[in-house]
């Protein structure tokens, strides 16, 4: 039987209804008293040396109150990087300024040049057309191989090359997996591309910067995912304003993928301009402005070979990638193709010679970071199209060769330097053979060659690396930052409870699955419980929300908090119960005495706590609000199995969705609901990275699709429904809940699938190719099968 | 600057605008109606729609000046009288058919629209008339199973979980 609340009910939505009635409150809905709006002057040109910005016919226009160029910015900090990757030499990244405002050059399309304040947003735009900008266009350098080129242009003039680093990983590996080569029965090798995303959350971009010079107090509202680490890097880095003069508030956020984790410079320039200027500034980025400004995601191109044994053994595995990083660092780049790729190129297998090499390359574009799964699922992809390819040139069936090559023993330590603390990789296999129906699939097939189609079933692997991070181990490979969670819990004198949590909600759910959490624990309805977020004024510092890490890691923090209040709550309880506190027993909202019929309710345990007339108060203070901080001490490692079945039309290379079945192992589950709903979304960005979105660019560094005209949005009518299924479970055994987190495996897990499925149909009409490259076009399809 | 006059949610309203003034902006920036969603600027994501004269128009395709007169509903005007869900969002809450909520006036005005024209539609009717309202965080299937919720049709068996 479901249940009807706690951890494991799937409690609908408190958040729906106020976003079911129009009563959201989205940044851009926040509008101040006497605001004035920017307009941002970007570059159209990709590469050129910036010679001069006239501003002087666009200051007299009407409306306009201030208008900034980089030469108002020369003083500030620069746009910072929080992680710093070394070499397989030693030697740390290259790492060039980033300016709040272009100076000197314009590095991409879309880079900043100036910006106008003005009363109205169409003052703004009107003032920034009569701004004269003179740039000399140099050579623009958009392909990765060729901007490592001796004598290609540089990006950066004062860096040594266009290289950021060039990482080996595990460098000391490097010459067994080589030798491994050299004994391999068979070497299967396969050349791919993992197309440039963008995340594109539904809500654009938005700040709106606030100061006040009665106190000096600076307030910024923003689309973020992790206020307190906005608030960290700007206040700290670029504008110099201590924590506690800067509050940062990300109020209902609509979506984020990971584009809404890092520090942008339009944060930092509507801070600014509110001081400058003396009056609110408001930005609202759009659709546009979006795609030539938000991180762009994946973005690698990647040679990977595995050697195998005369027994179909995986002996060694070694996989070269070059990883755009753009024209600037964003604020988690670097770690994206290392730290997040290079530890789970394991994946499910049992592998036992790894060497990972990864070249980060500055190219004219929009700088790239962490996107839904952040280099695992640029791992993912290449690792199980990989072991297709295995599958079909040994001749054997795909799913036999993963089983024979599972890990089956937990604890698990790769080769990759990670130690996988559970999984059961035949578990989520067996039920993805179930849900699938694969047994049905030949009769299927028939039915689509009747009509004259082909289909095919694909399927793949996965693992990844959630609940983000152990900060010890982060830091050692050079995260700027800890990655710990925090959570206060406050309870109220007539027993609610407030919850303020470092964690962000922007589609998650938090607000419905946390209180489940500490319902279940204390044994009191979920509606006496209210999660606070998004404030840096009245939530501890917490790092946010990224890496499926939310409950893992701020779940976590919730509980031990929770933990803390619960045995304060006894101490009071045994004194009213007169009985000694080891013989309290919490259970349904009630502290009882063990083997008597004495108990007290939670609320009166609550209000003696905030009433103390009857009260230890030489023993404990009064008030019941405890903090934790929970810092995790490994990650955790969701995994699952994925099938897709597509349906070819041979006429025109169009390829449909027919099945999609995710079998995954999430460890617990808090609300079924929500998981469900989470892995869908990640199956959906999946599937149109696979199938239909790709970011291009000309060769001169024009962004060819800036827009929704242009960039193949996934819509109602590309996708099916899936079955999803996560009965298999294997708690996670380092955190309290024993929970994997959720959030990023549907988009990490289902590429492979979809290109996989489509490789199936193209050979069952008689067309073997090796790989086809995503997003896997119509116009692919059919060059491929015509070729 | 142009005055104009219209009926939003059953009461009139009025002000001045540029003749470059959307519909979205006006409901949004005039009249505080925040509850419409800007998500693009090529008419492409539907986070707009709201029902002119009872049909369903993305407010950033149309000039403010041109609904002068016009009946305009948007989703602040849609839950039932007394404040509670209507059928249509209710069915979204019960089967999780949104996420992050930026989508969603989009979609239940959509919906709305849909279900007064056809009121049990297939699955794929759905899902082709949707094709002017993007989300990224559902995957479409809960919305999709919403809708034919809401229309009275037993989704249990469409989808497995």
């Amino acid at each position: 039987m479901p249940k009807d609340g706690g951890i494991g009910a799937s409690s609908k939505r408190r958040e729906d209804v106020r976003f079911l009635t129009g009563e959201g409150n989205y940044t851009d809905d926040i509008n101040l008293r006497g605001q004035a709006y920017v307009f941002f002057l970007r570059s159209d040109i990709a590469h050129g040396t910036l010679n001069s910005v006239d501003t002087s016919a666009a200051e007299s226009m009407p409306g306009v109150v201030k208008i900034f160029t980089g030469a108002d910015f020369t003083e500030v900090g620069s746009i910072p990087c929080g992680w710093q990757v070394t070499d397989r030499h030693g030697e740390v990244m290259q790492e060039p300024r980033h300016p709040v405002l272009a100076f000197g050059k314009v590095r991409h399309v879309g880079e900043p040049i100036a910006a106008v304040v003005a009363e109205t947003l169409g003052q703004a735009r009107d003032a920034a057309e009569a701004i004269n900008v003179d740039i000399s266009e140099l050579p623009a350098v958009i392909d990765m191989k060729q901007a490592v080129k001796e004598g290609a242009p540089k990006v950066h003039d004062d860096l040594t090359s266009n290289l950021c680093y060039d990482w080996g990983f595990v460098e000391e590996n490097k010459a067994a997996v080589d030798k491994a080569f050299e004994d391999a029965h068979h070497v299967t090798t396969l050349e791919l591309v993992n197309n440039r995303l963008v995340a594109n959350p539904m809500e654009p971009r938005v700040a709106v910067g606030d100061y006040s010079r009665g106190t000096g107090d600076h307030t910024l509202y923003t689309t973020s995912q992790n206020p307190h680490v906005i608030r960290l890097l700007m206040g700290a880095f670029v504008l110099g304003i201590p924590e506690h003069k800067l509050r940062v508030v990300a109020p209902d956020v609509g979506g984020g993928f990971g584009t809404k984790i890092f520090h942008y410079q339009e944060e930092a320039f509507c801070t600014f301009a509110a001081k400058a200027c003396n009056r609110p500034v408001k930005w609202t980025s759009s659709r546009s402005e979006a795609f030539m400004s938000d991180a762009h995601g994946r973005d690698h191109v990647t040679k990977i070979q595995m050697a195998l044994d005369a027994d179909n053994n995986f002996t060694a595995l070694r996989t070269d990638t070059y990883a755009n990083m753009g024209a600037y660092l964003s604020t988690f780049a670097p770690s994206v193709p290392t730290w997040l790729h290079g530890t789970l190129m394991a994946g499910n297998y049992k592998t036992p010679l790894i060497y990972v090499n990864v070249k980060a390359v500055f190219t004219n574009t929009v700088p790239v970071d962490a996107y839904r799964g952040a280099g695992r699922p640029e791992a993912t992809y290449q690792l199980e199209r990989l072991v297709d390819k295995c599958a079909h040139e040994l001749g054997v069936d795909p799913i036999a060769l993963r089983r024979q090559n599972f890990i089956t023993e937990f604890p698990y330590a790769t080769p990759v330097a990670v130690e996988y603390d559970t999984g059961d990789y035949v578990a989520t296999m067996d039920k993805l053979e179930e849900i699938a129906d694969i047994s049905g699939f030949e009769a299927r097939r028939k039915e689509s060659e009747a009509k004259g189609k082909l289909r095919g079933f694909g399927v793949n692997c996965y693992i990844e690396a959630c609940g983000i991070a152990p900060s010890n181990l982060v830091g050692q490979l050079g995260a700027r930052a800890g990655l710990y969670e925090s959570a206060t819990v406050r309870v109220n004198a007539t027993g609610g409870l407030v919850v303020m949590t470092g964690s962000h909600s922007h589609g998650q759910g938090h607000e419905t699955a946390f209180p489940q959490v500490i319902a279940e624990m204390i044994g009191i309805d979920e509606s006496m419980i209210e999660i606070v977020h998004g404030d840096t004024a009245n939530t501890p510092m917490g790092m946010g929300t990224y890496g499926s890490r939310s409950l893992a890691v701020g779940g976590s923090a919730m509980v031990r908090a929770t933990e803390k209040i619960i045995a304060k709550a006894k101490k009071i309880a045994s004194h009213l119960l007169e009985a000694s506190e080891g013989d309290i027993e919490l259970k349904d909202g009630a502290f009882s005495v063990a083997g008597t019929d004495k108990s007290v309710a939670w609320g009166d345990v609550t209000l003696a706590a905030y009433v103390p007339h009857n009260y230890p108060l030489e023993d404990i203070e009064p008030g019941l609000e405890e903090t934790a901080f929970y810092d995790p001490s490994n990650f955790t490692y969701p995994s699952g199995a994925y099938a897709c079945e597509v349906e070819l039309d041979p006429e025109t290379g169009h390829v449909t969705i027919e099945r999609f079945a995710a079998a995954d192992d999430f460890g617990n589950i808090v609300n079924p609901m929500i998981v469900s709903g989470q892995v869908h979304g990640g199956i959906a960005q999946g599937i149109g990275q696979a199938l239909m979105e790709n970011c291009s660019y000309d060769s001169e560094g024009q962004l060819l699709s800036a827009s929704y005209m242009d960039y193949a949005m996934p819509r109602a009518s590309d996708l099916p429904f899936y079955t999803v299924d996560h009965s298999c479970q294997t708690p996670c055994t380092h955190n309290p809940l024993g929970v994997k987190g959720c959030g990023e495996a549907g988009a990490i897990g289902s590429p492979p699938a979809v290109v996989n499925a489509v490789l199936d149909a193209m050979r069952s009409g008689g067309k073997s190719v090796d790989h086809i490259d995503m997003p896997v076009t119509p116009q692919r399809v059919w060059a491929a099968m015509n070729g | 600057m142009t005055q104009v006059k219209m009926t939003v949610n059953g009461k009139a309203a009025s002000g001045d605008v540029e003749g470059r003034t959307l519909l979205a902006s006006f409901l949004r920036e005039s009249l505080g109606l925040t509850g419409t969603h800007i998500g693009c600027d090529t008419s492409q994501c539907g986070a707009c729609l709201v029902h002119v004269n009872g049909e369903a128009i993305k407010a950033c395709t149309m000039l403010a000046v041109e609904a002068e007169g016009a009946d305009v509903k948007t989703i602040e005007s849609m839950a039932n009288a007394d404040g509670s869900l209507n059928v249509i969002q209710q069915a979204f809450q019960d089967h999780h058919g949104l996420q992050c909520g930026f989508c969603t006036p989009g979609m239940i005005m959509s919906a709305s629209a849909l279900l007064k024209d056809n009121p049990k539609p297939t699955e794929a009717e759905v899902r082709h008339y949707l094709d002017g309202n993007i989300c990224r965080c559902t995957g479409y299937h809960n919305i999709v199973k919403a809708i034919m919720a809401a229309s009275g049709q037993d989704v249990s068996a469409l989808a497995a979980e």
